[in-house]
């Protein structure tokens, strides 16, 4: 990806926040969204710092999934999804014209609602996703790494070679998250993560987040906002106006928008009097 | 409340109950009759075929094996002068100069020679046949229709043996087989499976991965379905015209100088098996796409979500995981065209050959038309040879058949337990 690239203006690259700078990783401007005629999410507009977890909460339909999906142009794969506006990656567009959208999927990696590893034995989940990037290491280590980083080498290291459908669930999403990592992605989009799995798994999943912290930027969808309350440092509120098109209600660090919600619609959503 | 309810009085509830019981019990014997029926149909078919590949037949000998040389009842017991002295004697000076050309009578063996004196001098001939449950019921019959024909002699004949299976064709039903319509069969399944299987499988993966979801792609879509359900001699007709007619030189393998034998004027083993091809290519088609469509989208969103290409997507991870399905869908396309008969008439098969197709631009035969030949003759022991050979191309599909469940579940195996 290069600069050349660029259509929209260079953005700042730091921004002031709480008293403290921070560094911006991705900035959403004016995020249009439409499903062939349907207008699914308007003018969002947002920036995610560097090793911060952001979470994006609202009610079903909101579009916070469908943004999420935009970051690493995983939209592109739903026909008739057209977007408008523009996402910077360190201050490059990833809409430009020359950007090719495979390269941005290994960039900002990804980790779905429902596990979905691979068909294929648990090192070759993980060994999969590097040989076809290119990777010429030693494919051992990086499986041992990245299952470490993942918090799963422990109860797999014996059977590497086994199926990974035949782990349980909140493992398998463990594995996935360990797949998104062995690419070295600098920013991991999760979508709903722990949704389909029981709470002890949940709460691995949880612990796993605060750890990737600090080696990557991570935008987490939730519909547990105690989920993240824990997890994340920033919070966007995503509201549906009477079109069903989902907007930006409010963006702020999570204490701040727990504790002291600029909007109403936010106070009544996070005090449970709607969703 | 005893006796009462929202649904009313108990011995109401109970009433309701047993007609609802009565209405299931209905559908049940229904739906069982049905499958009874046709298992009972398959039965019968099946029987009717059987009976025909066993029974007596009554034959007789143009000369009898015992006037040939005195105190010797049976060929089989000639020994081996007398056997190269009655072939030098009774064979004509034409017949026997053109076998000891092809190789001299002493280096024959006594098998050899046995089956050269059947067939230039006893000439045994099936006057008439039975099938298996005549043979059972009324033997007496067999027996005196063997006592009006002086000289005849009954056996009980299993028409399909080993010898069937390898013999060339022959007019005569006794020595006919279906080595040339066999292995017609097997180069015209060849040359279909090359054809229609990468065009197929190619096809399908650019309708269900690539294209778009557009009027143009829709019509092409619905075109396919109709393609596939398009009676089989309409693609004999397009064979004939494209492969036999206008692509002659190609076809019939004229362009190219290494043919020795371009008498079938294009209507040759590939002419054939390239009807076939489009005749099951909707049919893979189709069926590949079925096969696509189960993959689980969140299988090519997780590909792409750490970076796959589309095609490495479809390689690595789409296809692994459908394959099975593909070959199965693949292999039952390749049954029915194994059984078509109709296109390949259209486009001219041969109807007697004895010479086994010796490439892809060889004449043919297949085995559904030397089935169909057979049974249109009058003689009665065709009908046998007919309904040998019936069984003959069942046990080939059979075999195929089986090679399609066991290479399924063999893949579904090694995905299970993959390493």
């Amino acid at each position: 990806m290069n600069s050349a690239a660029l259509s929209n203006q260079e953005p700042k690259m730091v921004s002031m926040d709480m008293g403290q700078y921070r560094k911006r990783v991705l900035q959403l401007a004016d995020v249009n969204i439409y499903y062939g005629a349907f207008h699914a999410v308007k003018d969002a507009s947002l920036e995610i710092y560097e090793k911060q977890v952001t979470a994006f909460i609202g009610p079903s339909g909101c579009g916070k999934s469908t943004v999420l999906r935009s970051i690493n142009r995983m939209n592109d794969m739903i026909p008739g999804a057209t977007m408008h506006g523009s996402v910077f990656f360190h201050g490059e567009n990833l809409y430009g014209l020359q950007v090719d959208p495979v390269l941005v999927r290994r960039r900002i990696g990804m980790v779905f609602q429902k596990p979905n590893p691979f068909p294929k034995s648990i090192y070759e989940n993980i060994a999969w996703g590097a040989r076809i990037n290119g990777f010429t290491g030693n494919y051992d280590q990086l499986v041992e790494q990245s299952l470490k980083d993942a918090a799963l080498w422990d109860e797999v290291k014996d059977k590497l070679k086994q199926n990974a459908l035949r782990l349980s669930g909140g493992q398998q999403q463990r594995l996935c998250i360990a797949r998104a990592i062995a690419v070295s992605p600098e920013v991991i989009l999760m979508d709903e993560p722990a949704s389909a799995l029981d709470p002890i798994a949940t709460g691995r999943i949880e612990e796993l987040i605060l750890e990737l912290k600090k080696d990557y930027s991570i935008v987490i969808v939730t519909h547990n906002m105690g989920q993240a309350s824990r997890v994340s440092d920033y919070t966007a509120f995503f509201m549906v106006d009477d079109h069903r098109t989902g907007y930006l209600q409010e963006y702020a660090p999570t204490e701040q928008l727990f504790l002291n919600p600029t909007h109403k619609k936010t106070e009544e959503y996070i005090s449970g009097k709607f969703g | 409340m005893a006796d009462t309810s929202a649904f009313g009085a108990v011995t109401e509830i109970q009433r309701f109950m047993d007609a609802r019981k009565r209405l299931g019990l209905f559908w049940q014997v229904l739906f069982v009759f049905a499958t009874v029926l046709a298992v009972l149909f398959l039965i019968l078919l099946l029987g009717s075929i059987l009976d025909s590949v066993f029974g007596y037949a009554v034959i007789l000998n143009e000369v009898d094996p015992s006037t040939l040389i005195a105190g010797r009842d049976k060929l089989e017991d000639f020994s081996r002068e007398e056997l190269i002295s009655v072939a030098t004697e009774r064979l004509s000076a034409g017949i026997l100069r053109r076998v000891d050309y092809e190789e001299p009578l002493v280096e024959r063996s006594d098998r050899d020679l046995r089956s050269l004196i059947e067939q230039y001098v006893i000439k045994p001939r099936a006057l008439r046949t039975w099938g298996f449950a005549e043979s059972m019921i009324h033997r007496d019959t067999v027996v005196s229709f063997m006592e009006e024909n002086n000289g005849s002699y009954i056996v009980f004949k299993n028409w399909l043996t080993p010898e069937f299976i390898v013999a060339d064709q022959s007019s005569d039903p006794l020595k006919a087989g279906i080595r040339t319509a066999l292995l017609g069969s097997l180069w015209i399944i060849l040359i279909t499976l090359l054809f229609a299987f990468p065009i197929g499988v190619g096809a399908a993966i650019y309708l269900q991965e690539y294209a778009r979801d557009n009027r143009l792609n829709r019509i092409l879509q619905l075109n396919i379905f109709n393609l596939s359900a398009v009676p089989s001699i309409i693609y004999g007709l397009l064979g004939l015209a494209v492969f036999v007619r206008a692509m002659e030189p190609i076809t019939s393998g004229s362009l190219f100088s290494n043919v020795i034998d371009n008498t079938a004027n294009g209507r040759t083993i590939l002419s054939g098996g390239l009807t076939l091809g489009l005749l099951v290519l909707p049919i893979i088609i189709i069926n590949t796409q079925e096969a696509l469509k189960a993959v689980p989208d969140s299988l090519r969103m997780s590909s792409y979500g750490i970076g796959a290409t589309k095609w490495q997507t479809i390689w690595h991870q789409v296809l692994p995981v459908s394959i099975d399905r593909i070959l199965t869908g693949t292999i039952l396309a390749l049954s029915r065209a194994l059984g078509e008969t109709a296109p390949l008439v259209v486009i001219g098969a041969s109807t007697f050959i004895s010479v086994d197709p010796a490439g892809i631009f060889s004449k043919f035969t297949t085995l559904p038309i030397q089935i169909y030949q057979w049974s249109a003759r009058p003689q009665g022991a065709y009908r046998n040879i007919a309904a040998a050979a019936i069984v003959a191309l069942l046990i080939l599909l059979l075999v195929m058949n089986s090679v399609a469940i066991y290479t399924r579940d063999k893949i579904a195996r090694k995905k299970r337990l993959e390493a």
